[in-house]
């Protein structure tokens, strides 16, 4: 097959941060009607990479060509009249605009002086069923789930130009390259396989697809090609088929995963004795019906079921983030009454939020203050950690987790994301919890950290800490944990002992049917 | 070329184009007031411009101070205008009804109740934005309405004046050749440093007002630190209040501290704290205060007609304000600096540029 011509082609890309080097010669091709994955750890390069290409950061050295053509893209707005669309991991959309309003804001057609509303919704509406999905444009977005307001994103980035969307003309070109970053950390199952849908039937259209996304498994199923970055530089460019799961991850980490796979489901059986905590008909109105639960010192408990089961909601109740309606919460064989989060960490409960960016950082803070935190809120403003204390504190956990950059003053809303849940572990695990709480720990963090944070919770139970750990992956769960809790429709509707009868294809089963045994 | 990067770092600084802005405010004054800085010692007190700058800015440095904190939660203060007439109308009336005015304990008396009921009009204000959860801006736009009613009230409407050397001492006495109301100003300076740095309570502040529900999550007694924030700013106006009446010797319900939340929350701004709450910088705050009060001393010297001296107050505010803005300066200044900058990179870019493939389609 002759190869075509590359629609973009990036060459010796070069990016610098106040003297860090965040790129460094980096070359990028991608083929129109391919789907094309970008890979690396955390802090390779994949998001500087994107920002430079859509303008978001000016290039410090290195070439852009579009068509063969040298362009110099220098602003979002820029790079969209060239035909890059970009959809971001986050959705920025408006929630309070009806679906039609964020599909086509900044382009509404207009006439006489006003925006035509009719007219505006009808382009929605045709947009909206051409992708396949039923919405109704005239409903806010917030009424949506996430995951339906990322398609709504992409529609939006795809649709800008698009002839379908009535001549909008202005645009001209219409998407000829379209930059998904991590779409689908947020989706389940289902939700991905509708947006793998929409992305073949841009790629059959001839649109070229950057796809961004640490689920290897989606990047084999959907993908053409990739390219691979390391600390900032170019690894390789390899067909998907060409290149096995194992020899990209090496690629990834540039070290061999041993010890990932020498991670064992045996490990230090949990005591037997009094339950940390007991939960005993816990329950709340539209957040999880009532259900029983126990965990002991030493004991992973790992909670599965599909996005919006109720493993967040449950999780948020055992540790008085949400105030439960009805049952009742023993901890230590003491009841506890939990109305607000410090009444949870004053016994020993920690509680790391899915929602790193609006529930967890402190983005104005640095690194140190981040960590301190929880500690310090624990001892009141009176008592200070002491400086000295505080800085051996910080420079262990830095050290301990691998925190990049190893900076206590870097501002923390630069980092990325696996190192800033490795701030928020360091900050709870500075309080010496008795039960940690992880609500999707591992989501949208590269192979290696998320390694690093399973390797982490195995040490901590081993140590006597009690785990709950929620997360969408089963195989990270069953991996993990010792019990095993399955969620459906907002239900607890199985527990049993982790053992060689419980498989991924077992609980998927339950999660199905709602029924066990 | 060390010179070059110590002029980098003093540029960069926060309190850099603050101070710039205060020096240009204050060598402006000079045309107009020969001799403006010179500090004569009279009969043992100081005298000069640069002395009155600072005796009469020295209420505006206090209730920016306090509002500072608030801001830095997230919140605001529209209330502390109101509060310096109620501190100030209270204070006045407790000496005034007083037998022997220049009594000292009968002041004290005096100052602690006005205090007292600032706190309480801070409590207030707190417990409106942390319990009852209503907007900062709504919850004290009631007292910022209501209190000057109230201050009337305990002035019946009068403009109540008293005769106490003891009273006036706090706005308008000396003090070892210097204003006394200086001392208050560096008292309270000092301790809001130490009650804020000295103790965790700044990096909780700024935690809740960097996230509040991240701050909830983790255990920060959020309502807490709200409520103490909005005390300790009714507190600050109070003294402020004190200040003011004392500086007169009379309590004015209507006029004491008009819209002087107004020049406290410009102060907090220029000062590089955020309005949406988060870090917050006390130092940038008095320069803050300091260049307002140049300002309206500037007004007057350079004579500009009283009617229109507010248009030229918000002229150099904004001035000031789009300075500071390291977005604004790149878009003036950049031109020249983009310049500077391509010559220097341009051999390093050819190179990194250079092509080197080694993909494997």
């Amino acid at each position: 097959m002759a190869e075509p011509s590359p629609v973009l082609e990036m060459t010796g890309i070069v990016k610098e941060f106040s003297g860090t080097r965040a790129l460094s010669d980096v070359d990028f091709r991608l083929f129109p009607g391919e789907i094309h994955a970008l890979l690396g750890e955390n802090g390779a390069g994949k998001s500087t990479l994107i920002k430079v290409l859509t303008g978001v950061h000016p290039l410090d050295g290195g070439t852009v060509a579009l068509d063969g053509r040298p362009v110099r893209i220098t602003s979002p707005l820029q790079a969209q009249q060239a035909g890059i669309s970009t959809v971001y991991q986050e959705v920025n959309l408006c929630q309070n605009l009806s679906v039609a309003e964020n599909i086509l804001i900044g382009r509404e057609p207009v006439g006489g002086g006003r925006i035509r509303w009719k007219e505006l919704r009808r382009q929605a509406a045709q947009l909206v069923t051409r992708f396949g999905l039923d919405l109704d444009v005239t409903a806010p977005l917030g009424s949506y789930p996430l995951a339906v307001q990322q398609l709504v994103a992409i529609i939006r980035a795809v649709g800008s130009g698009d002839p379908a969307a009535g001549g909008t003309g202005d645009a001209g070109a219409g998407t000829r390259v379209l930059i998904l970053d991590e779409p689908t950390s947020s989706l389940d199952r289902d939700e991905v396989e509708e947006l793998f849908a929409l992305m073949r039937r841009l790629r059959g259209d001839g649109v070229a697809i950057l796809f961004v996304s640490h689920f290897l498994d989606q990047i084999y199923e959907v993908c053409d090609r990739m390219t691979v970055l390391r600390n900032g530089a170019l690894v390789g460019e390899h067909m998907v088929a060409d290149l096995g799961q194992v020899d990209l991850v090496k690629l990834m980490i540039g070290k061999d995963l041993d010890e990932l796979e020498e991670l064992g489901e045996h490990h230090g059986e949990p005591d037997t004795s009094e339950p940390f905590l007991r939960a005993e008909g816990l329950s709340r109105a539209g957040g999880i019906a009532p259900f029983d639960l126990e965990v002991r010192a030493g004991e992973v408990l790992g909670l599965a079921g599909l996005l919006g089961s109720g493993r967040t909601e449950l999780a948020r109740l055992l540790f008085g983030a949400d105030t439960s309606d009805g049952g009742k919460v023993y901890i230590r064989g003491e009841q506890a009454a939990l109305r607000e989060p410090n009444d949870a960490i004053g016994r020993g409960v920690a509680f790391l939020s899915e929602n790193r960016r609006t529930e967890g950082l402190v983005p104005d803070l640095t690194v140190r203050e981040n960590i301190i935190l929880a500690l310090q809120a624990a001892r009141g403003w009176t008592r200070p950690v002491p400086v000295a204390q505080r800085d051996e504190l910080v420079a262990k956990y830095i050290a301990a987790l691998d925190i990049r950059p190893a900076d206590p003053e870097a501002k923390t809303g630069s980092l990325s994301g696996g190192n800033q849940q490795k701030v928020l572990l360091a900050r709870w695990l500075l309080t010496q919890p008795r039960l940690l709480i992880l609500d999707e720990p591992t989501r949208g963090i590269d192979v290696g950290a998320k390694a690093e944070i399973q390797k982490l919770v195995v040490s901590l139970s081993e140590e006597g800490m009690a785990v709950v750990y929620i997360s969408a992956e089963l195989e990270e769960v069953l991996r993990l944990s010792h019990t095993v809790g399955v969620l459906r429709d907002r239900r607890l509707v199985a527990r049993a002992a982790n053992g060689p009868d419980i498989t991924a294809g077992r609980v998927l089963e339950i999660i199905a049917s709602g029924e066990h045994q | 070329m060390s010179l070059t990067s110590l002029w980098r770092a003093a540029t960069q600084h926060r309190l850099f184009w603050p101070v710039v802005a205060l020096v240009a405010l204050l060598v402006i004054n000079v045309p107009f007031t020969p001799g403006f800085f010179e500090i004569h010692l009279k009969s043992g007190h100081l005298y000069g411009s640069l002395v009155s700058i600072v005796l009469f800015g020295s209420p505006l440095i206090l209730v920016a101070i306090g509002m500072t904190l608030v801001i830095a939660t997230g919140g605001i203060d529209l209330s502390v205008g109101a509060v310096v007439a109620i501190s100030g109308a209270l204070a006045c009336l407790v000496v005034s009804k007083q037998a022997d005015q220049g009594s000292v304990a009968g002041v004290l008396l005096a100052f602690a109740l006005a205090l007292a009921v600032s706190l309480v009009c801070g409590a207030w204000n707190g417990l409106l934005v942390a319990r009852l959860g209503i907007q900062p801006i709504i919850a004290t736009l009631i007292l910022m309405v209501a209190g000057r009613g109230i201050a009337q009230l305990i002035t019946s409407g009068q403009i109540i004046t008293v005769n106490s050397d003891a009273y006036s001492l706090i706005g308008g006495g000396y003090w070892l050749a210097l204003p006394f109301s200086l001392f208050v100003v560096a008292l309270v300076v000092a301790l809001s440093m130490a009650l804020t740095r000295r103790t965790a309570l700044g990096l909780l502040v700024e935690a809740v007002g960097g996230n509040a529900e991240a701050s909830r999550l983790v255990g920060i007694r959020s309502r807490r630190i709200k409520i103490m924030a909005y005390m300790f700013c009714g507190l600050c106006a109070g003294i402020a209040g004190l200040m003011i009446s004392s500086n007169v010797s009379a309590a004015d319900g209507n006029n004491a501290g008009l819209w002087i939340e107004l020049d406290a929350i410009l102060a907090v701004v220029i000062g590089g704290t955020s309005l949406t709450g988060g870090r917050f910088h006390l130092g940038g705050t008095i320069i803050g205060a300091l260049i307002i009060q140049t300002l309206t001393t500037t007004i007057y010297t350079i004579g500009v007609p009283t009617q229109t001296n507010l248009v030229f107050k918000a002229v150099v505010v904004i001035v000031v304000c789009l300075m500071q803005s390291p977005l604004f300066r790149a878009k003036v200044f950049g031109a020249r600096a983009r310049r500077r900058g391509r010559t220097q990179k341009s051999p390093g870019a050819t190179a990194d540029a250079a092509p080197q493939l080694e993909v494997s389609p």
